[in-house]
């Protein structure tokens, strides 16, 4: 008799696995791969395409805010996630995802084409590389020479020239903090805190977001503001090229090499993936020559691939750092809130915020007694 | 109008469910996960906020810029709706609508015009970047709209005979302000504070660019918090303090309504306005609308200039550039996409807001007591939670039973819910002042219930409607709350346009970045103004 049942459950289980499966396969030919990403990426519409016709899974792409935002919102819906491959976690944040379990392990047969020294843990794959490095505008620095090193930016010659952006709401203001702090360490003699108090004595000027400072606070190039010192991306002075309202040859703006930032960025497949083979397919093609090449001018990164060619902008006018700094993830990930609460202490600490209350308050107090006295004196008629 | 109707929470069910999905839930399931890291409630998160004196500083800075932020766009504003309310003048309607331009600014475009005016080699020659002057003034910029708007809606209905009875007994023209106008408009000004407070309580874009790094209202804390450090528990705690200082707000405000309801009866806006006579009439109109031009036209003109200044010369360069199609690596959005994305939310938006706001708006205006009040307060919640609380709430809670988590309909659903507090803001005074002698009359006169509704409240509340309506396809085009911070399909609106835009360097994309700038401002106008005018025929402004 059990024999029986175990016979027609096998042969039940058979026949409904041969009905299901030439039909449950190819859906998920045709399922889409969701993506979710920054709203700095970019692809071409053909590449893209590409890749759809190549591979039969379409790409739907989803964005949500910036590289921490889209972190922190895998790690809230770790296990049941909202797509099936994650771009755009960079080195500031891989720590806090892997930490987080948002991925899942693959090794991509097209990793050999990317530098081992790139390669940081299975679960990740290197897509593109950057570095956020100092912008200067070449037009202030006619008679003086543009500054060379960090050290030059303490320099009275350079007061009142750079401008950054706040390490807490920015992420190349935190990159730059970072390759002070990989410069200059946290013991000795001279200790980052000891450059950053320097810097401040030298006028530094600080804006919560790249764009006020790029565009509000920058003279170069397409800036609108009065200083000649930015932290900026060591691709920008290409950006200018290609974005320029007259064809040009030069570049408005240059690239200080020292004392740059070197991010990687990375892409991984959602742990409880719907869809891992068209993830897995994703992975690969955001790999190929195809998307590589296509990188640079989307997203004004280079791309982590050996193999892939160069536009001829980013060799021109695009620098890059012959040693640039670095911090571990996992370092980055354990000392973030004390290294951006030690730098807002030492750079913005401000004696006047409290006289502003004060000030702010008595004229509430003023505010109020008025309209108090007026519905007293209504009151009474 | 006291009598409670049978059938009034049936109707609060409607509005009551869609906050309680798409707001309660969210917001507490966020809050639940920073408090209870695994499931155990966890209250150290209090002590550490309590005994971080910046985070205080951070408390205290919210509440006194919010109040003086409120004061001053009151003062500054109600010139400005008197004027609009008692006189006619050419090109009334249209400078209405421009009016409500600033309001819809994303604060990003909005911040860079201040900069350009105010900030390094401004245009004014003045230095303010960075001290709370400047937050100050943009605070009044962005809301001068809702003061103009709520307190100017009911102005232009108040009766002109009860002030020239008051100034034909003797009052000076102050006595009759103080004493007859003042105290008929409370309700409106009562409303508009409330908003203006809300939104400068949780200032976010404008404290960030202007404030330059010194400066931080709560909202900015939590971001940072939340999204940079990844602290959910500090970001749940400071989300509760917030939530806790917005809600007494709201049910002093509530309480402060319910006792100075004035039953009154209001006149036909057309009744009520005419030309200025005489030079001194003349003399304060013109002074009152150039002031306004200027506080509220310097800025948006300034993007207009840099959007039209390419490179050598004037032009139209950069509005080329943005009708280049497809997606290129030189074209990374596109443009006419943008603009349709926009207005197809705005419009979801606008239904989804005017659909629940109405029916809110009947619930409230028809109550009093508690529950009524509670109920009021609920539904302008929103305007004053923080919208990164909000978006990753709707990530922990919204997976099940259907996943709308990645869903295009998440943004009109969580522009709708600030909508809503502007349709019910719009309306509730309105449908409270209705006389109650006039449905009355009609009932006895054998009009049905809903034959009341069709015929004495439908008309007098369609105009406030109207209004909430346009505040409503504001707020949407504009992208308020909390979709910047949850996960979206790639159909990039204006302000995500222009977001991407600026977010990379090059004289191009700055230009595409102030040109598509000026068409959002354009579209946004026309909008408003198409809605203002979308007024059922025949019922005529009352």
């Amino acid at each position: 008799m059990k024999r029986i049942a175990a016979v027609t459950a096998a042969v039940v289980v058979a026949v409904t696995t041969a009905l299901l499966l030439p039909a449950s396969a190819a859906a998920r030919q045709s399922d889409p791969v969701r993506l979710l990403t920054h709203e700095s990426f970019a692809v071409s519409q053909d590449v893209l395409d590409a890749f759809t016709v190549e591979t039969g899974y379409p790409v739907v792409i989803l964005t949500g805010g910036d590289a921490g935002q889209i972190v922190n919102q895998a790690i809230l819906a770790a296990g049941n996630p909202v797509a099936d491959v994650l771009f755009g976690v960079d080195t500031t944040f891989l720590s806090r995802a892997l930490d987080g379990g948002v991925f899942e392990a693959y090794e991509s047969p097209g990793l050999d084409v990317v530098p081992p020294g790139l390669r940081a843990d299975p679960r990740v794959t290197p897509i593109d590389v950057g570095d956020v490095c100092l912008n200067y505008d070449k037009a202030a620095f006619v008679t003086v020479p543009p500054p060379q090193t960090l050290d030059d930016l303490t320099d009275p010659a350079y007061a009142g020239m750079l401008v950054v952006e706040n390490p807490a709401t920015s992420s190349p203001g935190l990159a730059f903090l970072l390759a002070t702090i990989a410069r200059f360490g946290e013991s000795g003699d001279y200790t980052w805190q000891d450059y950053w108090a320097d810097l401040r004595r030298n006028g530094v000027a600080v804006t919560q977001g790249w764009e006020e400072a790029y565009y509000g606070s920058f003279s170069g190039g397409s800036g609108e503001g009065d200083r000649p010192l930015v932290v900026s991306y060591a691709s920008s002075p290409a950006a200018e090229v290609v974005f320029a309202t007259e064809p040009t040859a030069t570049a408005p703006t240059g690239v200080i090499t020292d004392g740059c930032f070197h991010q990687v960025e990375y892409a991984g497949i959602l742990a409880g993936t719907t869809n891992r083979a068209g993830a897995e397919a994703l992975i690969d093609f955001m790999l190929s020559d195809a998307f590589q090449e296509d990188v640079p001018l989307n997203m004004f990164v280079f791309p982590a691939s050996t193999e892939a060619r160069l536009p001829d902008v980013f060799v021109a006018h695009a620098a890059v750092p012959a040693e640039p700094e670095t911090v571990a993830p996992a370092a980055i990930e354990q000392n973030r809130e004390r290294w951006v609460d030690e730098w807002t202490a030492i750079v913005l600490r401000d004696p006047s915020g409290t006289r502003w209350g004060v000030i702010g308050a008595s004229i509430a107090a003023v505010a109020v007694l008025a309209f108090g006295g007026w519905r007293f004196r209504r009151r009474r008629r | 109008m006291s009598r409670p109707r049978p059938g009034r929470w049936a109707l609060a069910a409607l509005p009551l469910s869609f906050l309680g999905v798409f707001f309660l839930w969210p917001l507490v399931s966020i809050v639940w996960t920073g408090l209870a890291p695994g499931g155990v409630f966890d209250p150290s998160a209090f002590g550490k906020v309590l005994g971080n004196g910046s985070l205080l500083d951070v408390v205290w800075f919210t509440l006194w810029q919010a109040t003086l932020s409120t004061a001053l766009t009151l003062v500054v504003a109600l010139p400005g709706a008197y004027v609009f309310a008692r006189y006619d003048f050419p090109g009334k309607r249209l400078l209405r609508a421009a009016a409500t331009i600033p309001f819809v600014l994303p604060t990003m475009v909005a911040g860079t015009a201040f900069l350009a005016l105010i900030g390094p080699n401004g245009a004014l020659g003045v230095r303010l970047d960075g001290t709370v002057t400047a937050i100050l003034l943009a605070h009044v910029f962005f809301n001068y709209a809702v003061v103009l708007r709520t307190v100017g809606g009911l102005w232009s209905h108040l009766d002109p005979r009860l002030e020239e009875a008051a100034r034909a007994l003797g009052a000076s023209r102050w006595r009759t302000f103080t004493s007859v106008t003042l105290p008929l408009l409370r309700p409106a000004i009562a409303a508009a504070a409330s908003i203006v407070f809300l939104f400068t309580f949780t200032s976010f874009g404008i404290v960030l660019i202007l404030g330059g790094a010194g400066l931080a209202t709560l909202e900015v804390e939590i971001y940072r918090q939340t999204s940079t450090l990844f602290d959910l528990p500090v970001a749940a705690v400071l989300a509760i303090l917030q939530l806790v200082g917005v809600t007494a707000v709201l049910l002093a405000y509530s309480r402060y309504q319910e006792r100075n309801a004035v039953e009154q009866s209001l006149r036909p806006a057309a009744e009520t306005s005419r030309r200025p006579r005489g030079a001194r009439e003349r003399v304060m109109v013109g002074g009152v609308l150039s002031s306004m031009a200027l506080l509220l036209g310097a800025p948006p003109t300034v993007l207009v200039q840099r959007s039209l200044s390419t490179g050598d010369g004037w032009g139209l360069g950069f509005y080329r550039a943005l009708g280049e199609q497809g997606r290129t690596a030189a074209q990374f959005v596109d443009a006419g996409e943008a603009v349709r994305n926009s207005l197809g939310f705005a419009v979801a938006a606008t239904v989804i807001a005017l659909v629940i706001g109405l029916t809110a708006a009947a619930v409230v205006s028809a109550g009093r007591g508690r529950s009524s009040r509670w109920f009021d307060s609920l539904l302008m919640l929103p305007l004053g939670t923080s919208a990164v609380t909000i978006g990753f709430g709707f990530i922990v809670a919204l997976d099940a039973p259907v996943d709308l988590r990645a869903s295009a309909w998440l943004i009109p659903l969580a522009h709708s819910l600030v909508a809503i507090p502007f349709v019910v803001r719009s309306v509730v005074p309105v449908m409270r002042s209705v006389r109650a002698r006039l449905r009355e009359a009609a009932a006895v006169l054998g009009a049905s219930p809903r034959r009341v509704w069709r015929e004495i409240d439908l008309p007098i509340v369609s105009r406030a409607a109207a209004v909430g309506a346009g505040f409503a396809m504001a707020v949407s085009l504009g992208e308020f709350g909390a979709t910047a911070f949850v996960a979206r399909p790639d159909t990039p609106t204006m302000p995500v346009a222009i977001f991407r835009y600026l977010g990379r360097p090059g004289e191009i994309n700055f230009g595409r970045a102030m040109a598509m700038s000026v068409i959002l401002m354009v579209v946004t106008a026309a909008a408003v103004a198409l809605i203002e005018r979308f007024r059922a025929p025949g019922l005529g402004e009352f």
